[in-house]
């Protein structure tokens, strides 16, 4: 099955982009799947199914959204040939910034959208960083110059990135999308595979559901930040 | 910057290289001419012939919604091969992209400028067409930047500073700083207008710009002063061209009658505003 991995903050539209990407891919007979994970809700799996592309929603729950994508990839990877897809796609709900669900030998999409403010590429971070495409969305909200200025912006932050805009509500661009999906590299297992970017390091007392703020509830992998002046406070 | 324990970074290779795309993004293309081939309608009947566009040409296009002026732009948008619902074939010099040239210019080929009138970025006037510039690697961007605003501010109505928020820019000093910028430093060689309202811009001068910048135009508009502005329009029906009509002599007459009407508009719009009477 060829993967791809798309990753992109909340609502950017990326599962408008996916949905539109997989309907011009099914139209041209490959068939796909789709993984999203999420963390707590999420009406995602209705959307997918209204434009007729099978899904499968997990929810992370009370883990870290990160780790819960790491330890369920080779049973999404089964589930997506189990359905017979050709193309097997993971959505990821943007996690938390910090990290990537981009995997070495798959095909890596970051979504991100015009409004986002200009320092937005640079804070998104690794998941635009080790992407191998970057799809930006809502261009048709702002002006050519800022279109141009954005996209500089994403450049800095990523050289070799294929850039595209595209409409999700119209679907321009999908066609464009859907072409370099269909040459994502078909990978037989994803066991031995490794992540582009290492997960959080966790295990404090925060992580075992403690919800009291003070020092003396927290244990285990404890950080303390110093303010003012220090090496974390530019 | 990332901080210290932000994680592993793992490139793909030693020095991950700038792709094909990125080495290309600064070279100037400028085709003299584009052509969209002849395709067909709605009904799969053959349209009459090829439309070709010249550099420093403005083009209009005309017809109801839904007679095939979206289909058509965004034929040259996606640098159609025959593989669009038209059929039609993109040609730039007269030749068919190849497959790379396609995929680098995907996106690219045409700028475009909507009915959009406000910016939405965080940033002033001066930072934000600096930064423009700069992605554009002219040899000194300051000097560019300042050329944009003093193209804006000759456009604009009302002046404005290097140091005003773009947010709060008005709909007019918006519209000529999007208008200004496109054209000195935006990198595509094809324009889409969508509408140029009155409000606030001298249309004219504007226009005059946008020529001056040897890109090729394309106007999509219903309103009289613009389609006339045009040195000829495509008439659109049923999904294709009908009819292609350059400007006579007589319809010059009547765009010269109408836009001094726009400017007798303008000139009491001024006055009124300015809580002057017009005994």
């Amino acid at each position: 099955m060829r993967l791809i991995t798309v990753a992109g903050p909340p609502s950017c539209g990326k599962t408008s982009v996916v949905a539109k990407a997989c309907g011009v891919l099914q139209g041209n007979g490959q068939a796909c799947a789709v993984v999203k994970f999420d963390c707590l809700q999420s009406r995602d799996g209705d959307l997918y199914r209204a434009a007729g592309v099978p899904v499968s929603v997990a929810f992370s729950g009370g883990l870290c959204p990160d780790h819960f994508f790491a330890t369920n990839l080779e049973e999404a990877f089964a589930w997506g040939v189990e359905s017979g897809a050709q193309v097997g796609l993971i959505e990821t709900a943007g996690l938390c910034n910090r990290c990537s669900p981009h995997i070495r030998g798959a095909l890596a999409v970051c979504v991100i959208d015009n409004l986002m403010g200009i320092d937005a590429p640079e804070k998104i971070g690794p998941m635009l960083r080790m992407a191998d495409i970057v799809i930006v969305t809502k261009g048709d909200l702002v002006s050519q110059a800022e279109r141009e200025v954005y996209r500089y912006r994403i450049r800095q932050m990523n050289k070799r990135a294929v850039i595209r805009h595209v409409n999700g509500l119209t679907g321009q661009g999908c066609a464009e999308l859907a072409a370099i999906m269909a040459k994502a590299p078909d990978i037989d297992s994803v066991t031995d595979m490794r992540l582009r970017f290492s997960m959080p390091a966790a295990v404090c007392s925060y992580c075992l559901s403690e919800t009291r703020i003070g020092g003396r509830y927290q244990k285990g992998n404890v950080k303390k930040a110093k303010f003012a002046g220090g090496v974390h406070a530019e | 910057m990332l901080s210290e324990d932000a994680g592993l970074d793992v490139p793909e290779s030693p020095d991950s290289p700038d792709s094909p795309e990125s080495q290309s993004e600064n070279r100037i293309y400028a085709p003299a001419s584009m052509t969209l081939t002849a395709g067909r309608d709605k009904s799969s009947r053959p349209e009459a012939g090829d439309v070709v566009f010249r550099s420093g040409e403005i083009t209009a296009l005309l017809g109801p919604t839904g007679s095939g002026k979206s289909r058509f732009l965004s034929d040259i948008e996606s640098l159609a091969c025959g593989d669009t619902p038209t059929g039609r074939t993109l040609l730039l010099d007269g030749r068919a992209p190849d497959a790379d040239e396609r995929f680098e210019l995907q996106g690219r080929l045409v700028a475009q400028l909507t009915q959009n009138m406000n910016f939405v970025l965080d940033m002033n006037v001066r930072d934000f067409v600096l930064a423009h510039a700069m992605s554009r690697e002219v040899a000194d961007p300051e000097a560019a930047a300042r050329r944009v605003l003093d193209a804006a501010n000759a456009l604009a109505g009302e002046p404005f500073g290097p140091g005003a928020q773009l947010t709060q820019l008005s709909g007019g000093q918006s519209r000529a700083l999007m208008i200004a910028d496109t054209a000195l430093l935006s990198w595509s060689p094809v324009l889409l207008i969508d509408e140029i309202e009155n409000a606030g811009v001298d249309k004219r001068r504007a226009l005059d710009l946008l020529l001056a910048s040897d890109k090729i135009i394309v106007i999509a508009t219903h309103d009289p002063v613009l389609a006339l502005s045009a040195d000829r329009r495509l008439v659109f029906e049923h999904g294709a061209v009908r009819a292609v009509q350059a400007r006579t002599g007589a319809e010059e007459a009547i765009l010269t009658r109408l836009e001094h009407m726009e400017v007798e508009i303008s000139r009491v719009r001024a006055m009124l505003r300015a809580g002057e009477t017009l005994d």
